[in-house]
């Protein structure tokens, strides 16, 4: 096969430009072929599919479980399911899940403990999965988001092994969006649509004349290594105009974007900009924006112990700033106001994210503003904070 | 980009009380040492340990012993709520969870060669003992050190026999002030900031550290700032929520910093735009 | 009076006082000495005076019903005491207890208000050194008043 010893004799380098890359055209039929053999490699295949009127991230058993012909309605505080024409199998953005469902799980057991005489005994502080997990459908903003996670939770002082040992297992197949929701703004956050690096395999999906396939390269070594184990043919130039034209179509698509120059200083200094009370009116401080956000990290600690009092455990769940309580110390929390709460959730996100990690917290994949049940719109707050602000306080 | 340490930082070292002394009617002196086989640490001045009350919680305490003894951690907690209470209620033998030592220390090396002032408000001397500590023991390495603590009564004072021994070393100002006095109390009464007038500083050659509750540490550095020191040369220890101690949880942000492990130890010039702002 | 006038230009309260005003303010001044336990002045005296400590300690106490002297502040060296001398009804408004020997210099508050009053200049040099002491006060008492130190 062309494509094959191609693909076999390449450099190993998969950060050079998507033009240099080697694509290849993957049939839609084979797809289900792609998953069987991560499966067979002893992967847990982790996609979307639709449960409960929405596209969810969930173990899938084979292709049939992914939202074939459905697409996403967004707007804020809206999120509605609906037929495609066709039978795309990712016609749609991004759900109210991410992949950090599965890299930075919502409850993990630290350890187990029991007494012993006076003292205690550490029973096991497990970190690794059950088995490794792979990714399919990972959009170009999830890149993003796993990247900035990446940056949190392995690359700063401290080295997360529960992340870790999630992330350095993981197989990320990423799908170039070819379409955007109303409340996308990747293109302004600069993570998207295409995708550039990050991934072992990237798709696109074509729904062209020549039939339903994907343009496919590989990201990795072992990405190009899976795609020996499924029928693959060459692609043409035109076909790799239908790709790059339905991404374009996907940027173009979007309404929605933030002026990031200078949004470090324009968060830092409007610390008492009126705009904060109007939103702290109608902010309920419902958290669904952090459980939501791909890049939200905050955890809590909580000590459990039976009824005996001998065995004890630790367990990490997601917590969220918007809590009242995320902020106590002995006397009080400090951030008592939703006013306060919300400047800060927002200012960490697009500003001091920036000075902690280096590059900006939000990935434009404009969850917040589809789950936000009153539909505060970020990239909105952001418009109203330029205009009619000072830059400085009083 | 920092190296990454790489062993569990969530996992406790149990550590076994060898002493629990009270130090004031809610404030108690622990002292812990490692289990056989358990990592013992040495810690610099300023940093905290996560100690772990099995099945009750987490607290982050500075650790307030000598650097120089390596075979013990000391923790001076005052008992406010359910966990702190129930470290304090450990007995001797009891077994506590230790991970550590985390933070930024105080500035003790860029200390030498110059005054030393160490402002302290109520279970503020702890976090700074240590560096008391180190100051008396390589004595020739500093100038004059003047200590300068405030309790909210005589009853809440810590160290006393300490502060007594303190005053006595060569070139050591020890000033102690309560807020309220009562009746047998001889000494000065009035906020920590009113024993400002009576310490001999030299400010171009002092670094000062300061703890306590944060509207204190805002007087007190505004008061530093006044008599002449630099910005940069203020040190103040701040506090917020901890869940982890390493940066994962996102609790203990002040503005940009993760106090876990960009302090809890900060120069006053860049803690100053931050402390006027309120809810922050 | 030299030596008075020499303390009191050397004091850091009258810095940058011309000498013709340090001599005005020698000419009201004298040395005392208070032994310990005695009260400099009470509550509800004519307050007529004010001392700059030079050696000791003095407690400055209120009284209440039902309870011990309260101590609400002490002085010691180097400190102003007293500023009811300058404003109406020119009354003391504690108890300055002499905790320790106190050897201060007294300064005639009747004498000194009507050299400010002929000589304003005068007047506008001592109001702002004391509006400075009393800003001192409020700022350090309103801390107390805070009671940063208890548990909440």
């Amino acid at each position: 096969m062309v494509a094959e010893s191609v693909l076999a004799t390449r450099e190993t380098s998969w950060s050079e430009a998507v033009s240099q890359e080697v694509h290849a055209i993957l049939r839609a039929s084979e797809l289900g072929k792609l998953i069987a053999a991560l499966v067979r490699k002893g992967y847990a295949v982790v996609g979307p599919t639709v449960r409960d009127g929405a596209i969810v991230y969930d173990r899938l058993e084979s292709v049939e479980d992914l939202p074939a012909g459905w697409t996403d309605e967004q707007a804020p505080g809206h999120y509605r399911l609906k037929r495609r024409d066709d039978e795309a199998l990712f016609g749609y953005v991004v759900g109210p899940q991410s992949w950090k469902k599965y890299l930075h799980p919502a409850d993990v057991r630290l350890l187990s403990a029991e007494r012993q005489g006076g003292t205690f005994r550490i029973l096991n502080n497990e970190t690794k999965p059950k088995a490794p997990q792979a990714f399919l459908g990972v959009r170009a903003c999830e890149l993003a988001a796993i990247a900035a996670q990446d940056r949190v939770l392995l690359e700063d002082k401290y080295h997360d092994p529960i992340y870790g040992a999630r992330r350095s297992g993981a197989f990320l197949i990423a799908v170039q969006c070819t379409q955007s929701a109303a409340t996308c703004f990747c293109r302004s956050m600069e993570t998207g649509p295409g995708v550039a690096n990050g991934a072992d395999l990237v798709l696109t999906e074509l729904l062209g004349p020549k039939g339903h396939r994907f343009l496919v390269r590989a990201g990795s070594d072992r990405g190009a290594e899976l795609l020996t184990e499924v029928q693959t043919s060459s692609a043409t130039d035109a076909d790799l105009h239908e790709a790059e034209a339905g991404v374009e179509k996907a940027a173009s698509q979007q309404v929605r974007s933030i002026d990031t120059n200078g949004i470090k200083e324009l968060l830092y200094q409007n610390f008492d900009h009126p705009r904060w009370d109007n939103v702290a009116a109608r902010c309920l401080t419902c958290a669904n924006c952090t459980m939501v956000c791909p890049t939200c990290f905050c955890t809590t600690v909580e000590d459990t112990t039976d009824v005996t009092g001998d065995h004890a455990e630790r367990w990490r769940r997601w917590d969220s700033c918007f809590t009242q309580s995320f902020s106590y110390i002995h006397g009080g929390s400090v951030r008592t106001s939703s006013k306060a709460r919300y400047r800060q959730w927002m200012t960490h996100k697009l500003a001091a994210w920036i000075d902690q990690f280096g590059s900006s917290g939000c990935v434009g994949c404009g969850r917040c503003i589809t789950w936000c049940p009153v539909g505060i719109d970020i990239t909105e707050e952001v418009r109203a904070l330029r205009e009619g602000g000072s830059h400085g306080n009083p | 980009m920092a190296t990454a340490v790489t062993t569990d930082p969530m996992l406790p070292q149990p550590y076994l009380v060898q002493s629990v002394s009270k130090e004031t009617p809610d404030t108690f002196t622990l002292k812990l040492a490692p289990e056989e086989g358990a990592n013992g640490s040495s810690f610099q001045p300023g940093q905290f340990s996560m100690l772990w009350v099995f099945g009750v919680g987490e607290l982050p305490i500075s650790i307030s012993g000598n650097p120089a003894e390596h075979k013990q951690l000391v923790y001076t907690v005052r008992s406010v709520g359910q966990a702190t209470n129930a470290f304090v209620t450990q007995r001797v033998g009891a077994g506590v969870g230790v991970r550590g030592p985390f933070g930024t220390g105080w500035p003790v090396d860029a200390a030498r060669g110059r005054d030393v002032i160490v402002v302290a408000g109520g279970i503020g001397l702890a976090p700074l003992r240590p560096v008391i500590y180190e100051v008396l023991r390589h004595r020739e390495d500093y100038g004059r050190l003047v200590v300068l603590y405030g309790a909210r009564s005589p009853h809440d004072l810590l160290y006393r026999q300490e502060l007594v021994a303190w005053a006595r070393q060569r070139e050591t100002q020890v000033l102690v002030t309560v807020d309220y006095g009562g009746m047998s109390w001889r000494g000065h009464v009035g906020v920590v900031t009113t024993l400002f007038k009576y310490a001999r500083l030299k400010p171009s050659q002092s670094v000062a550290m300061v703890c306590g509750p944060e509207i204190m540490m805002r007087f007190v550095a505004r008061e530093l700032i006044s008599h002449g020191l630099s910005r940069n040369d203020v040190y103040l220890s701040m506090e917020r929520n901890m869940k982890c101690a390493v940066g994962f949880c996102g609790h203990c942000q002040y503005g940009p910093h993760f106090i876990c492990k960009d302090g809890p130890v900060f120069a006053y010039e860049q803690m100053r735009p931050l402390l006027e702002k309120y809810e922050l | 009076m030299e030596t008075l006038e020499r303390i009191i230009a050397e004091h850091p309260f009258f810095a940058d006082l011309e000498s013709y005003y340090t001599g005005l303010l020698a000419g009201c001044a004298a040395n005392v000495r208070f032994h310990p336990g005695t009260y400099i002045f009470k509550e509800g005296e004519e307050a007529n005076e004010f001392y700059l400590i030079r050696s000791g300690k003095v407690a400055l106490e209120l009284f209440a019903p039902q309870r011990k002297p309260i101590v609400v502040e002490t002085l010691e060296d180097g400190d102003i005491l007293g500023w009811s001398w300058l404003l109406p009804p020119y009354l003391w408004k504690f108890h300055a207890h002499a905790t320790q020997d106190i050897r201060a210099i007294s300064l005639d508050g009747k004498c000194l208000r009507a050299k400010c009053e002929q000589n304003h200049d005068l007047g506008y040099e001592v109001l702002k050194r004391f509006a400075q002491i009393m800003e001192r006060r409020l700022e350090a008492t309103r801390m107390q008043l805070l009671d940063v130190y208890a548990v909440r």
